[in-house]
């Protein structure tokens, strides 16, 4: 069993590539710094006993994405843990910011996914695992360009998972809640609505066993966003969250 | 998240950053006073402070020399962790404490023992080399013969941040351990016990210590070693879970009477034979995962010191009848027969008898305490750190003699701006 892991120097990405490679997963670990996980690979090498790849990719050469892809080999399933996350009001007066928002969290992965899904689907097996967030189920003025690409992404693998369905592929949406990772490390969050990267990887592993189509981690966000999503538009438009 | 110490007493709110997620020269640079913290294993306050430094998930593996069992890895690597790994391949701990969810960043600072230590002293033994970030940011890799060496080994933090360390692990062909169990009936036959099965490489007893009168210090003493079978399918046993903490009066003088009572008599009299597997011999209470919860809500201490060999008898005699008079329960009270002390400014271990004991935290506790360790002094005896919540800085230094060149350590190199507990602040270190 072999497993693409795309934005592999995420907190989330190592403790999901410490999961699956315990459970019998090779590993490939894509990332635009490789330089930085290697002692990381030889912490799988060593615990674990399996084979690891680090291989570059930057996620802002879309013209390269095919190149990576056709590079990779045969793979069993492939986790999409890429993803930046600029303060909104930096990226709402910063072109340049905005893009990279767009084009990390959604373009991208789309160009990707596109590839792997059809290849996906002709062989009728394989399973797409997808990070997205919370803040993709409804935009909100403090989070709304990183909240619409994730939305895009959300709604992406929605459809793929849709298309998928018959050949047999599992799309799973992940969507975390607040995680205490080197993203949110100058937040104050909330400590019982905050996980740590391995519940988030364990949940992972767990909806990818049984073949889930959409979960929440922690648990606990899939009641906040159901009443969040469910708060009429012209009381929310109001609202400071 | 929210850090308490293994004892759940103190609690204080702590302002918590994650070596994993900074810069550690500019927190070094920024930062009033710090101590780092790992898996939280101390019982007291030694890694409670207003500002915490977690290590723990700064935790590779970094290297493994197969021909000689020498593993490089970070400092938040935990014991299990590397028990989980190497079992299997045929190597274990050359020094394991009665836990192992304990970090090896916590393990130097602690330099902790096991049940071998009379055949093979502490953690710090079998360190080849460790790394250590400085108070002005520099990394220093420190062999066996530095003096910071000897300071940061039983250092308790207070010398800087561990980062990794380079140990030796020990050759095993099994997971199981062929154990011995005496029962005795009072502490003279306890000691002719420990004496006579000294050259087993690990042992422990366990003692009834609400016994009085004639019966006091009967104990079950345990010995042990690897067997050579070849059997290394090593698996991690799943542990339970206490979800909430017991109300505090389910601990009492009753039910520890009828615990140890229970414990006591289903072993059989005399000697008698067992094989065990590594959790059950060297981690009995892991199998549990939050047994602190047993001690209730306002947590509880545990009571370590340790004698010296010629007064270890009168000395225990004296206390064990202390703490039966007082009436108050100790749920554990472990014994155990020590080597040689080794040359780290603040390590606990001296050749000698130690005694350990947990207590749940309750009024009238500190009193006996603070009796507890006159007795101690008047033996010339010590307490261990990583236990303690409460000692005085008169009691705590009186027993260790390094403990000046560990000040003045401290001072030369302004470690003592930096890196404090609430402990190294109550004892002065």
């Amino acid at each position: 069993m072999r497993l693409l892991i795309v934005g592999a120097n995420s907190d989330i990405a190592k403790e999901s590539a410490k999961v699956f490679a315990e459970n019998g997963f090779d590993l490939i670990l894509a990332n635009r710094d490789i330089d930085g996980l290697k002692d990381f690979k030889k912490d799988i090498q060593l615990r674990y006993n399996k084979k690891v790849d680090l291989v570059e990719l930057d996620l802002l050469e879309l013209s390269k994405i095919d190149d990576f892809y056709h590079g990779l080999g045969e793979i069993d399933g492939v986790i999409i843990a890429s993803g930046i996350m600029y303060e909104q009001s930096e990226a709402f007066i910063d072109n340049q910011k905005t893009l990279e928002t767009i084009n990390i969290n959604y373009t991208s992965v789309v160009l990707l996914l596109n590839l792997i899904a059809r290849s996906f689907a002709k062989r009728k097996y394989g399973f797409i695992v997808g990070i997205s967030s919370v803040a993709g189920d409804r935009g909100r003025k403090t989070n709304f360009i990183y909240g619409s690409s994730k939305a895009g992404f959300s709604t992406y693998l929605s459809g793929l998972r849709n298309y998928l369905f018959d050949m047999n592929v599992q799309v799973l949406t992940v969507k975390p809640g607040f995680v205490d990772t080197k993203m949110t490390a100058n937040l104050d969050l909330p400590s019982n609505l905050t996980a740590q990267p391995n519940e988030v990887a364990q949940d992972i592993f767990n909806a990818y066993k049984n073949k889930k189509d959409i979960i929440y981690s922690k648990s606990i966000w899939k009641i906040i966003m159901l009443i969040i999503r469910h708060i009429p538009e012209f009381i929310f438009k109001r609202l400071s969250i | 998240m929210e850090l308490n110490s293994w004892g759940m007493y103190p609690k204080i709110k702590s302002n918590i950053t994650k070596l994993s997620q900074i810069d550690l020269n500019s927190y070094l640079e920024e930062i009033e006073e710090f101590i780092p913290y790992g898996n939280g294993r101390s019982y007291g306050d030694s890694a409670l402070n207003s500002n915490i430094l977690y290590c723990k998930d700064t935790n590779y593996f970094l290297d493994f020399d197969e021909k000689n069992g020498v593993l490089k890895v970070q400092a938040g690597v935990t014991l299990a962790e590397i028990i989980e790994v190497f079992v299997p391949k045929g190597w274990f701990l050359q020094i394991t404490p009665g836990t192992k969810f304990i970090t090896v960043g916590g393990a130097i600072a602690s330099d902790i023992h096991g049940k071998n230590h009379h055949k093979s002293g502490c953690f710090s033994q079998y360190i080849e080399e460790f790394s250590i970030a400085l108070v002005n940011g520099d990394i220093k890799r420190v062999k066996r013969d530095d003096e910071l060496f000897r300071a940061t080994c039983g250092g308790m933090g207070l010398t800087g941040v561990i980062l990794d360390a380079t140990i030796r692990l020990k050759k095993i062909n099994s997971k199981n351990i062929n154990q011995i169990t005496i029962k005795t009936k009072n502490l003279k036959e306890t000691f002719e016990a420990f004496d006579e099965y000294k050259d087993y490489p690990y042992s422990v007893a366990w003692i009834d210590c609400l016994a009085s009168d004639d019966d006091i210090g009967k104990c079950l003493l345990m010995v042990g070693d690897f067997d050579d079978d070849g059997d290394l399918d090593y698996k991690a046993k799943k542990r339970l879970n206490i979800p909430f903490n017991f109300p505090s009066f389910a601990l009492n003088n009753l039910s520890v009477k009828a615990f140890n009572y229970l414990y006591y008599n289903k072993a059989p009299n005399g000697i008698s034979k067992q094989v065990v597997d590594i959790d059950s011999f060297f981690y009995p209470l892991d199998s549990i995962r939050n047994w602190n919860k047993i001690y209730g809500k306002n947590g509880f201490t545990q009571y370590q010191f340790i004698l010296p060999l010629e007064s270890s008898y009168d000395g225990l005699k004296d206390i064990l009848q202390t703490i039966s008079n007082s009436g108050k329960g100790s749920f554990l009270a472990v014994l155990k027969l020590y080597g040689k002390a080794n040359q780290n400014f603040l390590s606990f271990p001296l050749e000698g008898y130690s005694l350990a004991l947990d207590f749940k935290i309750e009024k009238g506790l500190f009193e006996l305490l603070n009796q507890l360790d006159k007795i101690v002094l008047k033996y010339g005896g010590r307490i261990y750190l990583t236990k303690d919540v409460r000692v005085s800085k008169a009691t705590f230094e009186a027993g260790y003699d390094k403990i000046d060149i560990f000040r003045e350590f401290r001072k030369d190199y302004k470690m003592d701006i930096k890196f404090n507990s609430l402990q190294s602040k109550r004892v002065k270190i």
